[in-house]
């Protein structure tokens, strides 16, 4: 490594709620272009985890190959984390999700490692409803190999080298609607006061939260005519809410839902409170969340924000009736039958 | 036409529909020959269809305790019309065909050299049985009982095996029972019983027992203490994890209701062993079960379990390749395509088991071995021991048995050690410490990956610190060595200098050609692999022969491969005998090829 982090610490920095301070969330330095909007989604997952104070080591990082795989090196470092195979981090994710229920798991994946190569099983996770934070850094290309087209890049996107796409894009958010994710968002890596609030509200999710951020690739999709450009986002955003998790019911159970502000509970103590921005838009109606996907779409908009959850969210554990101990922690006495248990299986085939 | 008696040595071939419940009377039968004391080996040959192909089901009843398949065939019960032709032409000259006498047989299909007995199977069912649903289960039932006079068989035996199939069913009991005495009654006023081929009472089978490997896979697996099972369906093997998930369903019930245990069908092989290491690698033990072409597809992931140091068991039950090949038939053909899965270099431990038992006790093994070596651990069955019954011994569980985790941290060794690095060999046999997510708020984590890394897990692209781990992974390999499986030598003799070597499923077959060797006045010594990595006590046998007959059930002598790539064994001393027709390997086709062989 060519950068070294200073060591000086300042005594008064700030700490959260279990003692830490956002120092202890980030990991090694990014290897990552300057300016890489992955870098920033990054920085929201540190400032995310350490605002939850979670413990870095009840964090589980997955991801895939490519420049976005590549993150959970530079995110929490005190976490283990698992760069797999190309477009198969879904099938690790699931087994380690099973293994061990209690972690909280984050799975970092790209537009082609999940898009194209690990379309499959990007789709079967979803459908099994794992407990798990998907974060797609979707850039629309391919970065390590300089450059390429990816499957979510749009038709008739410019890409640097002057050529238009001809194929259609495909829309993340809108397959993860139809295949059944319980909390479907997009947000834009240039837009941390959307971004973290999201991140939390998927990492609390019981279930698969979908989160597609728009990541502009600097050295490879940045050009004029790129739909997946810093400047092609700042111009076309639509933001569904405003949204804020909660971390204790009690503090505003007070408070009254209005006409722009809805509070959406969680399984454990947790609120997700969406002051919503677009009016024909109900978070909690799969149907309205599609249209109103379809609608932003078809005015040339992104729509960003949380665009769907589903409050009553069964995980894979749920739908599996397994055990509350983790499976990892289940010893030899609770897991092999005795002797005279295979004294009986025998005579069965006699 | 031969009129001596045989007594306890022949072999019946039911010649059946697939889908009209043939399968239950015909396990019956061999259930029967079992109680009756007498070693007998089922074979299920079936097609890939689910229903209205030809299927067949073949028993060898052998007083003397061989248990191979064998050629043959003394008796045929030919209910199946497409396949009518053909069934008779597979009859010895001298033995029975019995068929179903409700419709007269084409003259072209009678053959002055064999014997007929016409039952008339459909008749009687139709005239005492009024659903039609149940006329065809039923006819069945008539053969079965036909067969049980003819061969002068205990009929209670089979009454009783009614009372117990139909435990739960018990109005089920009296048609089946009254089935039974039609077809036994039937053939005892029109034909002379028993025949010249008699099945009679020994006391033979000890306390063997009638499985299959692939149920004594997923029953061991339990045992063992997987509680990740996930994997795509695919014949032969889709019965292990079905097994698993039976035995799991009875024993793995926490009190609450709950279950111990997880088991997911992926949406492909890939998907299924990527679960397999994700859930390893999260401190469970996980498994999953495939065939030929899901190894292939799962061969990406298993580099990453060589080269990132993740366990992962893999049970294998071969089918005959390559690409689709015969989905239904047998093969041991996967060998190297397992040892060697993955781009670069990679090599996996394999586990060579030869009968349900082993199944059973090498299951257990595999999840010690995968987690003390930290890779993958591929064990190698196929459809013949995985789907057909075997009489094999009993299973054994030792209480004093503890799961082997390896070289696992706790928090409390992170705690106390000094340095710890994920891919530091502190003990000199090429194996790590592993941590498990989760353990210490501090200390033990790192980023696993399948890219280049130095001792501490960091990436690297040094090319000395990538050889340096490259030649740990090599000496972890020779650690293993020691530690597999060792081969079985089934007789060693000093003064002679061949021998045959085989694995699997060939184990009885080959056996059973020591005999036919030793009557054709060939001696030979004789060994039965167990596993790769060879070990010293394999090499050391081969050394000490100037000639080894390798037996396999494959077209390449894929075995034979990696005794010359890993131990430098000169090819022109290994001399094949091989078989690929799918079918399980006889004896007399062993004893026929190295008869070949040494007068070429």
């Amino acid at each position: 490594m060519t950068y070294a982090r200073p060591s000086f610490r300042n005594p008064d920095i700030p700490k959260n709620r279990i003692g830490r301070s956002r120092r202890e969330y980030e990991g090694t330095i990014s290897t990552l272009c300057a300016g890489c909007g992955h870098d920033s989604i990054s920085g929201a997952i540190v400032q995310a985890c350490f605002e939850m104070g979670i413990e870095p080591h009840h964090l589980a990082k997955l991801s895939g190959i490519g420049c976005s795989s590549k993150t959970p090196a530079y995110f929490v470092g005190k976490s283990h984390g698992f760069n797999s195979v190309h477009g198969r981090m879904p099938s690790v994710a699931t087994g380690a999700v099973m293994a061990n229920k209690n972690l909280i798991y984050i799975g970092v994946s790209g537009d082609g490692d999940t898009a194209s190569i690990g379309m499959g099983q990007f789709v079967h996770a979803i459908r099994r409803n794992l407990n798990i934070l998907y974060i797609v850094m979707n850039n629309g290309c391919y970065g390590l190999t300089k450059g390429q087209d990816s499957a979510t890049a749009d038709e008739g996107s410019i890409n640097k080298s002057g050529v238009e796409n001809q194929f259609q894009g495909i829309d993340l958010c809108g397959l993860g609607l139809e295949l059944g994710a319980t909390l479907v968002a997009r947000s834009f890596s240039g837009d941390k006061t959307q971004l973290i609030p999201l991140i939390k509200a998927g990492l609390k999710h019981p279930g698969f939260a979908l989160l597609d951020v728009i990541s502009p690739c600097v050295t490879f999709n940045n050009n004029a005519g790129s739909t997946k450009s810093y400047d092609y986002m700042r111009e076309h955003m639509e933001a569904t809410s405003a949204i804020d998790l909660v971390p204790f019911k009690e503090e505003i159970l007070h408070q009254q839902e209005t006409g722009t502000t809805k509070y959406i509970p969680l399984h454990d103590d947790s609120i997700i409170k969406v002051n919503k921005l677009a009016a024909d838009w109900n978070p909690l109606n799969k149907l309205s969340a599609t249209n109103k996907l379809a609608d932003s779409k078809s005015k040339g908009e992104i729509l960003t924000g949380l665009i769907y959850v589903d409050d009553q969210s069964k995980d894979l554990h749920a739908i599996l009736n397994t055990t509350n101990t983790p499976l990892n922690q289940l010893v030899q006495s609770q897991l092999t039958p005795s002797k005279e248990v295979l004294v009986k299986i025998n005579a069965g085939y006699r | 036409m031969s009129v001596s008696v045989k007594i306890n040595d022949l072999v019946i071939r039911f010649a059946t529909v697939n889908g009209t419940g043939s399968a239950s009377a015909n396990n019956m039968f061999a259930k029967a020959v079992m109680r009756m004391g007498v070693p007998v080996t089922p074979k299920n040959i079936f097609p890939s269809n689910i229903q209205g192909l030809p299927t067949w089901y073949e028993v060898r009843v052998s007083e003397q305790g061989y248990l191979g398949r064998r050629d043959g065939i003394d008796l045929m019960v030919a209910v199946n019309a497409q396949s009518m032709k053909r069934d008779i032409d597979d009859v010895r000259e001298g033995g029975y065909l019995v068929f179903d006498s409700t419709k007269q047989l084409y003259e072209e299909l009678i053959r002055d050299d064999i014997h007929y007995i016409g039952i008339p199977m459909m008749k009687l069912s139709m005239e005492n049985f009024s659903d039609a649903r149940v006329h065809q289960l039923m006819k069945n039932v008539i053969y079965v009982g036909g067969l049980c006079g003819l061969l002068g068989m205990e009929i209670e035996v089979f009454e009783k095996l009614i009372h117990e199939q139909f435990a739960k069913k018990e109005k089920l009991i009296p048609g089946n029972i009254k089935a039974l005495h039609l077809g036994f009654e039937y053939v005892s006023e029109h034909f002379v019983c028993p025949l010249s081929i008699r099945i009679e009472r020994r006391d033979l089978i000890g306390n063997r027992i009638l499985t299959d490997g692939n149920n004594a896979c997923g029953l061991a697996a339990m045992f063992a203490g997987a509680t990740v099972g996930s994997w795509y369906p695919i014949t032969p093997s889709t019965s292990l994890m079905n097994a698993f998930e039976k035995w799991c369903n009875k024993y793995r019930i926490a009190e609450d209701g709950k279950k111990n245990f997880a088991i997911v069908q992926a949406e492909d092989e890939l998907a299924a062993i990527g679960m397999v290491l994700g859930a390893s690698w999260n401190g469970a033990r996980a498994f999953t079960s495939t065939s030929g072409p899901g190894v292939s597809l799962m061969s990406e992931f298993l580099g990453l379990s060589y080269f990132a140091e993740i366990p992962a068991v893999l049970i294998d039950v071969q089918r005959s390749g390559p690409s689709t090949g015969m989905p239904t038939r047998t093969q041991q053909s996967d060998i190297l395509s397992a040892a060697y899965a993955s781009h670069g270099d990679t090599k996996h431990i394999l586990l060579l088991p030869s009968t349900p038992t082993e199944c059973f006790e090498m299951t257990l093994d595999a999840f010690d071995l995968a987690e003390y070596f930290q890779t993958a651990v591929i064990m190698l069955t196929d459809l013949d021991l995985g789907m057909n019954d075997h009489l094999t011994d009993p299973f054994e569980w030792d209480e004093s048995r503890v799961y082997n985790r390896g070289k696992v941290m706790t928090a409390k060794d992170l705690e106390e050690v000094k340095v710890w690095g994920r891919y530091l060999d502190i003990d000199g046999d090429g194996i790590p410490y592993r941590t498990i997510p989760g353990t210490h708020p501090e200390k033990g984590s790192f980023f696993t990956r399948g890219s280049s890394h130095d001792p501490m897990a960091a990436y690297t692209e040094d090319g000395d610190i990538y050889a340096e781990g490259m030649q740990r992974l090599l000496l972890k390999w020779e650690t293993i060595k020691t530690k597999v499986p060792k081969p079985e030598i089934v007789r060693f003799d000093e003064s002679i200098k061949e021998a045959i070597v085989f694995f699997g499923t060939s184990t009885y077959s080959a056996e059973e050609s020591l005999k036919l060797l030793q009557d054709a006045g060939i001696q030979l010594n004789a060994m039965r692999l167990r596993s790769f990595p060879f070990s010293h006590e394999v090499i050391e046998f081969i050394n000490k022969h100037d000639v080894i007959y390798l037996i396999e059930q494959n077209r390449d002598a894929q075995m034979r491969s990696l005794f010359m790539i890993e131990n430098d064994i000169p090819p022109t001393k290994l001399k094949k005998v091989l078989q690929i027709n799918g079918m399980p390997i006889t004896a007399k086709y062993i004893s026929d090829s190295i008869i070949n062989l040494k007068n070429n």
